[in-house]
């Protein structure tokens, strides 16, 4: 046998043969790098825009002027002023006064005691250093020449801040407890959540996945009712249940629900569905034959449990921990709600953002809290990538067998969970039609009203519908194609990787963060594409790129799937891919293009964070006006826009499911046999 | 060395192919040419390259280096789109929510037919593949055997020079597997098309194959037709491969001469390049043993030995019946260790009287017996 050897040096020297480009090619490549553009400029540049914010650190520097002034007459004596030792003298600023924001001004007439607008004294200021600038007016000065100015003139004098880059707002940050208890805060309060939801969830999943209770597809359905409000809604209806003025007030003894509790009761309500599907998932994956050979080792039910149910769930517990330390962590709307005095970082960068003006200090908060964030974010992909590996294709699934007293414990325990989530649910619409909490409990639609409200009125909830629409359509469309071209375009390796890569990034992004750096991105009159600032356009990026994450991820299942040859027998039939694409790939994944639809609907219908920064007036939306309402005290109307939202989002997924089978009855005829 | 069926011009030449994988060479200076409307059989073990070597032919995966040729053109890079093929891969690749007729149908699209000519032509391609009444059914409406046929008539729609088969019978049963097998090879003969298929299956390769490429490892170990891979292995590896073949330890004994292990009688065999006394494998074919009497009563008149040297006697240890056969073990001081192997007629069972534990006479025919070089266990 003349096997020549493995060895790859055997192979002769000379150029690899490169691939002539086929025109599919490269329209799939120039496709894949401008879904990837647009991904770097809605995600990355702005990231690094927030980043090199929160290095910066701007400052009065005093020494980079010179001053003189005149005598009674007019006419100056040439003496030279420094404004360092006029503020000595004076004691005008003090050091706190000197530091500044980017866009901070600081006016110079409170060097000079004597100073007064109608005194025939003249002035004359330059800039001493390169680098110095102020403001006369409107007009800039950055050059060295002495400016002479009447006092008149002089009072409208204003100096600019010099930026530097450093470390100096974090080390401002660590050292205002104020600012840095929110990260314990934060911890806490996700911790506590985490354990408290996956707990209740877990439970929950069981018994809808190994009891025989019965009502299961209600139950169901009710646990997922959550996802169809804003996270802020269960804030409005504990102060109804709880607030000062509370129904049940007395339940508490004495705490306050403004705080800790408030904020952990709505984050286990707002979590939920999030925990139960990963759990449900887990356990319904579970595999018979295990508990047939637990029973006939005769094991106790309890030791079964714990070797067998428990291990096999695993992955999807540490999953679900994950993914709600990360949801409450990451939210704004429910500590804004009912979070009181106790600060959290979330809201602390609205803070200090709407607030305080002080973009620098909202971007380092938000660098601290994207910490714990991706951290998490990283942990559950790596879980989620050993989870795969454990599936097995011979695996059997497990049918439980009825139990009357355990179906009754899980019957009577899944009630109680039910009856929380719709309690809430209900607690809200009763707030939305009662006249006046709790003087007048007489029913009426006043709190519909929304256009005498502070908030937007209705026109937000048109406004909201819209984001909801444009958001899905758009978002289906680029999302999808995107996971096709990297899914299964040819060769382009580096590309491909890199865009799975850029693709998985939003989900570790907390709304906020996204938000913030798109002002600093966006809002940057240097950038051409400020003029889609205060538009519906921002808001639909904004939603397409936080909520890109999972959508690919659906659509990037769906298309492994599909068999890998059926572009290279289009490509030998010489058609073209684009027409594979819409002939075949979307028709047969229709499904999962519908759930990216409706996910993206309905995430752009209840987000809070990722829009809260860049709303105007022209396009506020309902979730934000829910927010306004509460923060303006219309505490009812508030409760009635948040179930105007979920009674929107339950019709969109009721519509979608319609749309679904008939989409489905016609597309997918050829899956009956 | 005759070609089975007559060949036209060169179609496609494939010189001094390499592919590599990060550090594992795949392909290995693959050069071979194949001629128009030749049924060409790609034939190894898994991981052999015998699909990679089609997809390089396909520009589905690029080669790393080397040229292919096809009807006269260098195609080394083009893409897939721009070459002359079809193609039919295992899983078929049927477009799932599209019917039969537009499956069919999806290569004729844009190709300036319009729709009268393209609902012709199939009618023509049902008709041809045997399926004329599925035309509005779904792909998974049809069983797995039907499923091949219409990605067969699909891939045949637009007429192309080259027809590229991808094990396309290995996902069926056995009898739809045979079956197929014969239509495929029957419907390749009335269109003349110049044909590749890569199988793994030495039968479908031996039953449809004008000519077999028996690949290992990344290399061509021999081409040939059939019956010259089947008689005329060029080494060990194929002889092994393709058939059943018995390797017994032997010593080269001039140029047509062996002896079994290292002192049996010298046998006459094939003609070998071998130096006297070197040590090499003696190979024969079950099949190819001829039995004799049973080793004590002489020979009857009918039973002729076409060679008195060429035999062994040796001891029947084991009789297995096969149907159609009886495959024996035969033991003799000089095959040593090894057994060998031979395939008897129930005729021939019956008339020598061949029992477990007797002793027989056998004849290994000189042009049956091959001498190879001893390879060491790897």
């Amino acid at each position: 046998m003349t096997s020549p050897s493995t060895n790859i040096s055997s192979m002769p020297p000379g150029p690899v043969i490169k691939s002539k480009l086929s025109r599919d090619d490269i329209i799939m490549r120039s496709g894949m790098i401008v879904i990837a553009l647009y991904l770097v400029v809605t995600l990355a540049f702005p990231l690094y825009a927030m980043l090199s914010k929160s290095f910066s650190t701007y400052r009065f520097e005093l020494s980079q002027y010179e001053m003189q002034v005149s005598d009674q007459d007019g006419v100056f004596d040439g003496a030279i002023l420094n404004p360092v030792d006029l503020n000595v003298a004076t004691g005008a600023y003090s050091d706190a006064d000197l530091s500044a924001g980017s866009d901070s001004r600081l006016p110079v007439t409170q060097l000079f005691p004597d100073f007064s607008f109608r005194s025939p004294v003249m002035y004359q200021i330059r800039n001493a250093q390169p680098g110095g600038r102020f403001l006369v007016g409107s007009t800039l000065h950055d050059d060295a020449e002495w400016t002479t100015l009447d006092s008149n003139s002089f009072r409208r004098v204003q100096l600019r801040p010099v930026k530097s880059t450093g470390f100096d707002n974090f080390v401002n940050y660590f050292s205002t407890p104020a600012l840095f208890n929110s990260i314990k805060n934060s911890l806490f309060i996700a911790v506590l959540s985490t354990v408290v939801t996956v707990t209740l969830a877990f439970w929950f999943a069981y018994a809808l996945n190994r009891s025989c209770m019965r009502f299961k597809g209600v139950f169901r359905l009710i646990a997922m009712a959550p996802i169809l409000v804003p996270s802020l809604l269960p804030g409005i209806a504990l102060v109804y249940l709880f607030g000062n003025q509370g129904m049940l007030k007395e339940l508490l003894f004495g705490a306050s629900i403004y705080g800790p509790i408030g904020i952990v009761i709505g984050s286990v309500f707002f979590t939920f569905p999030h925990a139960f599907l990963i759990i449900s998932t887990a356990l319904a994956i579970s595999d018979a034959r295990l508990y047939e050979a637990a029973s006939s080792l005769r094991a106790t039910p309890w030791r079964t449990f714990w070797t067998v149910t428990i291990p096999g769930a695993r992955y999807g517990l540490i999953s679900a921990s994950f993914v709600v330390f990360n949801l409450v962590i990451t939210d704004f709307g429910l500590p804004k709600v009912i979070g009181g005095q106790f600060n959290v970082l979330a809201v602390d960068i609205y803070k200090q953002v709407i607030g305080q003006q002080n973009f620098e200090m909202g971007a380092v908060v938000s660098v601290v809290l994207i910490i714990p964030a991706i951290f998490a974010f990283a942990l559950d992909r790596y879980v989620q990538s050993k989870q795969v590996a454990a599936l097995s294709a011979r695996s059997v699934p497990y049918q439980p067998n009825p139990n009357p007293k355990m179906d009754r414990i899980f019957l009577v325990y899944s009630s109680l969970v039910g009856l929380f989530i719709v309690g809430i649910l209900a607690v809200c619409q009763f707030a939305a039609l009662i006249k006046f909490w709790p003087y007048d409990l007489s029913l009426s639609l006043n709190n519909y009203q929304f256009d005498k409200m502070d908030g937007g009125g209705w026109g937000s909830y048109y406004n909201s519908i819209k984001l909801g629409l444009i958001t899905a359509v758009v978002g289906t469309a680029v999302i999808f194609f995107g996971a096709y071209l990297v899914e299964k375009s040819k060769g382009f390796r580096v590309g491909r990787s890199l865009f799975q890569m850029i693709a998985m990034l939003p989900m570790a992004i907390p709304g906020m963060v996204l938000g913030l750096a798109y002002i600093f991105f966006f809002n940057n009159p240097s950038n051409p594409l400020n003029v889609i600032y205060g538009t519906m356009a921002i808001l639909v990026i904004s939603a397409v790129t936080h909520f890109y994450t999972v959508s690919h991820l659906t659509a990037v299942t769906a298309l492994k799937q599909m068999d890998r040859e059926f572009e290279s027998v289009s490509a030998s039939l010489k058609q073209p891919t684009l027409k594979l694409f819409s002939r075949v790939t979307v028709p047969v994944c229709m499904p999962a293009v519908l759930d990216i639809s409706i996910y993206l609907f309905v995430n752009a219908m209840t987000t809070v964070s990722a829009v809260v920064f860049l709303y105007s007036p022209k396009t506020s939306l309902a979730s934000i006006a829910v927010l306004n309402m509460d923060d303006a005290g219309d505490i009812a109307p508030a409760a009635a826009m948040g179930m105007m939202i979920f009674y929107t989002n339950a019709a969109a997924r009721i519509l979608h499911l319609i749309a679904s089978k008939g989409i489905l009855r016609r597309t997918q005829a050829w899956r009956a046999r | 060395m005759t070609q089975a069926t007559a060949s036209g011009e060169l179609y496609l030449s494939i010189s001094n192919l390499w592919k590599a994988f990060g550090e594992f060479l795949a392909l290995k200076d693959i050069s071979l040419d194949i001629h128009e409307g030749e049924f060409i059989c790609f034939l190894g073990p898994s991981g052999c390259g015998k699909t990679t070597l089609l997809r390089a032919i396909a520009g589905l995966d690029l080669q790393t280096k080397g040229s292919v040729m096809q009807d006269g053109k260098d195609v080394s890079n083009l893409p897939p789109s721009e070459r002359d093929f079809g193609i039919v891969f295992q899983s078929y690749a049927l477009f799932p929510n599209l019917t039969i007729e537009k499956n069919i149908a999806f290569g004729l699209e844009n190709t300036g037919r319009d729709k009268s000519e393209i609902a012709v032509r199939v009618h023509e391609l049902l008709e041809l593949v045997g399926l004329p009444e599925q035309g509005t059914k779904y792909p998974a409406q049809l069983s797995g055997g039907q499923q091949q046929r219409i990605a067969l008539a699909r891939a045949i729609a637009t007429n192309p020079g080259l027809l590229l088969l991808d094990e396309p019978l290995s996902a069926l049963d056995a009898k739809v597997r045979v079956h197929l097998r014969h239509e495929i090879k029957e419907l390749q003969r009335k269109l003349g098309v110049t044909t590749v298929m890569v199988t793994h299956d030495q039968e479908e390769a031996l039953t449809m194959a004008d000519k077999i490429v028996v690949m290992n490892q990344g290399v061509i170990e021999q081409v040939g037709s059939p019956t010259e891979i089947y008689r005329e292995p060029a080494n060990l590896f194929v002889a092994d491969f393709i058939g059943e073949m018995n390797q017994l330890p032997a010593t080269a004994r001039g140029k047509a001469g062996i002896s079994i292990g290292a002192d049996s009688d010298i046998v006459k065999s094939q003609t070998h390049h071998f130096s006297d006394g070197e040590t090499i494998v003696a190979a024969i074919r079950p099949e190819d043993v001829i039995p004799h009497g049973n080793g004590t009563s002489a020979p009857d008149e009918t039973d002729v030995i076409g060679d008195p040297e060429n035999v062994f006697t040796v001891k029947l240890a084991e009789m297995e019946f096969l149907g159609s056969f009886w495959r024996c073990r035969l033991q003799n001081e000089y095959f040593g260790a090894s057994e060998l192997i031979a395939d008897f007629s129930i005729n021939a069972v019956r008339r020598f009287e061949l029992e477990e534990g007797k002793d027989m006479v056998v004849e290994l025919p000189q042009d049956r017996l091959m001498a190879f070089p001893r390879v060491e266990a790897n």
